[in-house]
């Protein structure tokens, strides 16, 4: 297998787990920054719509490192997809594939489902539920829970704060009740 | 030390807020211009690339991953974990400092009940969209537009949360 090979097939998680767990020390060598990127929402909404609300009045521009952070995340989107794009679809369990099935959901060839998440489905209930709805659900509980994945599962727990172990386990046991009790459901619809 | 604590009580103008969401500290005192946050781009770009190519931006994988169909996700995040754990104790052990030479400091999360309440909605949110918020800006990069309605939705979540913060229990 050549090196274009390599990296144009879907990287193994024993790969990308420790790049990202890597970006821990980088950002803290760099200049002392914890890794968190839920924080980004805040700042922005710090940036652009503090409305004289507490919360959202702090100096923003001392927090700017983690806008271009995410930035980045967003080019890096950019050229992945552009020069280290995957042909084939993407592999999943095959007993997803049934189930999503019966839900008119076939379409692999893209990461996000084009099928549901699409400018016209936004019209419907589904699409709205799960763009619009879930979204906000995202921006308001990471905010309530103090992080995300990042800030919590990963930078958290690696500095053994067992209050991130206690967030970690609700984030999980909040989306195992939504995948798997609520979302038949919504993709119903 | 002097310059120190103005520079901290300058920053720290919402003690309250600070306390419970740790996460948004600058932990630096060293002020910058505007292009030392070049770096932190680039670091975003390489992160922004393994999201993509390990799929972990994928809906379809974090479906796997809520219904115990794959060990993808949980390989990912799992060694993520053990490698920053790692990384977090070599530093602690050999005290390396910053490449400006700053004592690299770690900062405690108290616990509050939103880490409760927030975290189960995050996961409904999380499941619902097949997104934490790092991966929302990587599927819109990737060409899947409509995401920006996603990550408008989830601004407006942080700020309703910000307005009605103080009825919420915490």
């Amino acid at each position: 297998m050549t090196i274009t090979e390599l990296l144009h097939n879907p990287w193994p998680w024993y790969v990308a787990g420790p790049l990202i767990g890597l970006t821990v020390p980088v950002l803290l060598i760099l200049g002392n920054k914890s890794f968190g990127i839920s924080s980004s929402l805040r700042h922005i909404c710090a940036a652009c719509f503090p409305s004289k609300i507490p919360f959202f009045e702090y100096d923003w521009k001392k927090e700017r490192w983690n806008l271009f952070f995410v930035s980045g995340i967003f080019v890096g989107g950019i050229i992945a997809a552009s020069l280290l794009s995957n042909p084939s679809p993407v592999a999943v369990n095959p007993a997803l594939v049934s189930d999503l099935a019966r839900y008119g959901i076939t379409d692999y060839h893209s990461l996000v489902p084009v099928q549901i998440f699409n400018w016209q489905s936004l019209l419907t209930a589904r699409g709205l539920i799960l763009m619009a709805g879930g979204g906000f659900l995202v921006g308001f509980g990471t905010r309530y829970a103090g992080g995300c994945t990042s800030g919590h599962a990963i930078m958290g727990i690696s500095t053994l704060q067992w209050p991130s172990v206690v967030a970690t386990v609700c984030f999980m046991a909040g989306g195992f009740i939504m995948a798997n009790l609520i979302l038949p459901f919504i993709l119903a619809l | 030390m002097e310059t120190e604590t103005i520079i901290e009580t300058e920053f720290n103008t919402d003690f309250e807020v600070r306390s419970l969401d740790t996460i948004c500290i600058n932990e630096s005192h060293l002020q910058h211009k505007w292009y030392h946050n070049i770096k932190y781009l680039i670091v975003g770009i390489f992160f922004g690339i393994v999201f993509v190519k390990a799929e972990i931006i994928s809906w379809f994988r974090i479906q796997e991953m809520f219904r115990l169909q794959s060990f993808h996700m949980y390989g990912v995040i799992g060694s993520a974990v053990a490698v920053a754990m790692l990384s977090v104790w070599l530093i602690k052990k050999f005290n390396i400092k910053t490449i400006y030479g700053e004592k690299i400091e770690f900062h405690k999360k108290p616990f509050n009940k939103g880490q409760i309440y927030g975290g189960l909605l995050f996961g409904f949110g999380w499941a619902l969209t097949g997104a934490c918020p790092g991966p929302l800006f990587a599927q819109i990069g990737t060409g899947a537009t409509v995401i920006i309605v996603t990550l408008l939705s989830a601004i407006a979540g942080t700020w309703v949360y910000g307005r009605f913060r103080d009825k919420l229990p915490h």
